[in-house]
């Protein structure tokens, strides 16, 4: 058993909703509703769900951009909340960054790739502005970047590029997690592979930690050591990769699957029939009794809609499903 | 054999810049039958969208120019038709459906009266039978309860549903061919799977022929009959879809799938093509892939590769497909 690096523990963010001159709140957003996982020291956990399903609300919390309604967050077994601002300045945001999305987004287009990726050197470290630059080119020819390119500006370099230098900038610090928010989605088919192959080889180099976020299941087989499937702010499913994959339990999860899955001819000729979901992702504003997954389940029975099911432990995953019991 | 729809030959499309010409679309032909779905692969840049846009003839202008080719539809070749004639073309037989839907559709006017204004436009209708048809198209793309939802703005709708509205547009006219461009990539993975199932039944019911634009091989596997692949302007490939899996020819297409991971086995390493698209200002001479492939020849450093139809239905250009 690998070291534990981060332990999220029963996470809730609910967020108000206002109305009116005087924002009086009307209801509360649950975008997330009790979740808990926890990243070893090297593995990669990917949070899988659906637009809605408050993936990046727990990357926001545990990049601590906003504040929990109730939970804690262990970072190498101290509870995060216990920290002070400069402890945490110290010992806890240089130890975990961030890789965006959007790689147009995500930098400033006025600034060189030398200032972008050095930014964090310059914030967290007394180096001298010749030693920040000197870093800045290993860094980024560790990424696959020509040294030259740090006098450049982003919109110089192609989506792929840009997604390395985020790469390189989320480095600087020598963190030990990165969260890393869908980071392949806004690339190239061709140049996804590139990307998760590189994130791969800089897990083994430095023995990082990985939190991906992530819709599409067809990287996260490749990409993670372990699994947790959100379904409207809560997980319905959580565990090992490969059992995961070999054995998914939750009917949610079969179904995110079977709708991810190359369906050629044969196989549909063989009867492998697709599930496909009736109905969409009830709002979190007003979640359904009982278990969230119930209104478009096929399997729902009478209990779905009253009692909400508990996580439970089959074999070497949970699940949330009144069909485990 | 179903009857072609539709049939692109020869197609050159050029953007022309201050940099030079851009040939977005350089020599591309195809052909899409009654009921019948093609699907065009390839990544971003590769052209794809501006064949779709030059069959509609709505490229953006000025700058976006049909050079060269005829798309033929009717025995008649679109590119020679007045604007006016084309215009009695575009929604009536031939209609798209974009992207992304919150920008395809008006943010002002229900959706009811966006879907009427095809029908306005393009059937001789009474005007108390419009709303009966946008009803029908609203039934088609299984909408619920569509005597409430023609009379909601998009804001209303959730995406699954704006896309389906868009769908209702796109399909109220019974169009013989509809171009769907990347359709289901702002859908979550759930949805998209219902919306690829409801087009294979609108497909049954309809007849009518798909040309779907996409990058992923996942939709491609589900909904096409035939793909052709493009890269950097060219169709490099096409094949029916077993055999682009199975047997695929071009090693731009072999790696390509190569690269998409599995959701079945585990990889240990995933395939990946180094190098990028070229720039269509500066396209390398010879073969276009030659840069990146790794089993090129002399020859396709100088000379582009020729069509080979190695069946009846499949044709790589690839020098070393002989």
């Amino acid at each position: 058993m690998a070291e534990v690096l981060l332990e999220a523990l029963d996470l809730v963010k609910h967020y108000p909703v206002t109305r009116g001159l005087l924002q009086r709140t009307i209801g509360w957003v649950r975008a997330i509703d009790g979740v808990s996982f926890n990243i070893e020291r090297g593995k990669t956990l990917s949070i899988v769900g659906e637009s809605g399903a408050g993936k990046t609300t727990i990357a926001k919390q545990i990049l601590l951009m906003e504040s929990l309604t109730s939970g804690k967050i262990f970072f190498e077994g101290k509870d995060l909340y216990k920290f002070s601002n400069a402890e945490l300045k110290k010992n806890y945001r240089p130890k975990v960054q961030s890789v965006q999305q959007n790689p147009w987004s995500s930098m400033n287009p006025r600034m060189r790739v030398r200032d972008i990726v050095g930014e964090p050197l310059f914030v967290n470290t007394k180096l001298l502005k010749k030693d920040v630059y000197k870093k800045v080119g290993e860094l980024l020819d560790q990424v696959g970047i020509l040294t030259d390119g740090m006098n450049r500006y982003p919109h110089e370099f192609s989506g792929g590029q840009r997604q390395r230098i985020a790469v390189a900038r989320a480095l600087a610090l020598h963190p030990s997690l990165l969260v890393l928010d869908e980071p392949v989605s806004a690339l190239d088919v061709s140049i996804r592979a590139q990307i998760m192959n590189l994130l791969k080889d800089l897990q083994a180099q430095y023995n990082l930690s990985y939190i991906v976020i992530a819709h599409n299941l067809a990287t996260v087989r490749y990409m993670s050591h372990s699994v947790a499937i959100m379904y409207l702010g809560q997980l319905v499913e959580y565990g090992d990769t490969e059992e995961f994959f070999e054995r998914p339990l939750h009917p949610y999860t079969r179904a995110l699957i079977s709708a991810s899955q190359l369906t050629l001819p044969e196989d549909a000729e063989a009867g492998s029939k697709q599930i496909i979901l009736t109905g969409e992702m009830p709002s979190p504003l007003n979640p359904p009794p009982g278990c969230r997954f119930h209104t478009r389940c096929s399997e729902a029975g009478d209990k779905c809609s009253k009692e909400i099911p508990e996580m439970r432990t089959v074999g070497k995953q949970q699940v949330k499903c009144h069909h485990y019991s | 054999m179903s009857n072609i729809v539709l049939q692109v030959e020869d197609l050159h499309t050029s953007f022309f810049t201050r940099m030079g010409e851009v040939k977005a679309v350089d020599g591309v032909s195809f052909f899409v039958r009654e009921g019948e779905t093609l699907g065009i692969v390839g990544e971003s840049g590769c052209g794809k969208t501006v064949t779709g846009l030059s069959i509609l003839r709505l490229l953006p202008e000025p700058g976006g120019q049909i050079v060269g080719g005829k798309i033929i539809m009717e025995g008649k070749n679109l590119l020679e038709l007045s604007k006016k004639h084309m215009r009695a073309y575009r929604g009536k037989m031939i209609s798209m459906i974009l992207q992304d839907p919150m920008t395809s559709l008006n943010p002002v006017y229900p959706v009811g009266d966006q879907i009427g204004e095809s029908v306005r436009l393009h059937q001789d209708l009474p005007e108390n039978m419009v709303e009966a048809e946008v009803i029908s198209a609203l039934r088609l793309l299984r909408i619920p309860a569509p005597e409430i939802r023609m009379k909601e703005y998009p804001f209303q709708l959730s995406g699954g549903m704006r896309q389906r509205a868009v769908g209702a547009i796109a399909m109220s006219c019974r169009p013989h061919l509809l171009i769907a461009d990347e359709p289901t990539t702002a859908l979550d993975a759930t949805i998209q799977a219902q919306y690829i199932a409801l087009f294979e039944d609108i497909q049954a019911k309809t007849n009518v022929a798909i040309i779907f634009i996409t990058h992923d091989f996942g939709v491609i596997s589900r909904i096409c009959d035939r793909v052709g692949v493009m890269y950097a302007g060219k169709i490099v490939e096409t094949a029916p879809t077993r055999d682009i899996f199975k047997a695929p020819k071009h090693p731009y297409t072999s790696a390509l799938i190569h690269s998409v991971p599995r959701l079945d086995r585990k990889d240990d390493r995933l395939y990946s093509i180094e190098g990028q698209p070229p720039s269509l200002l500066f396209l390398p001479a010879g073969c276009r892939f030659c840069p990146r492939c790794t089993v090129a020849l002399d020859i396709c450093k100088e000379q582009e590769p020729p069509e080979v139809k190695i069946s009846e239905n499949h044709s790589v250009s690839c020098w070393r497909v002989k």
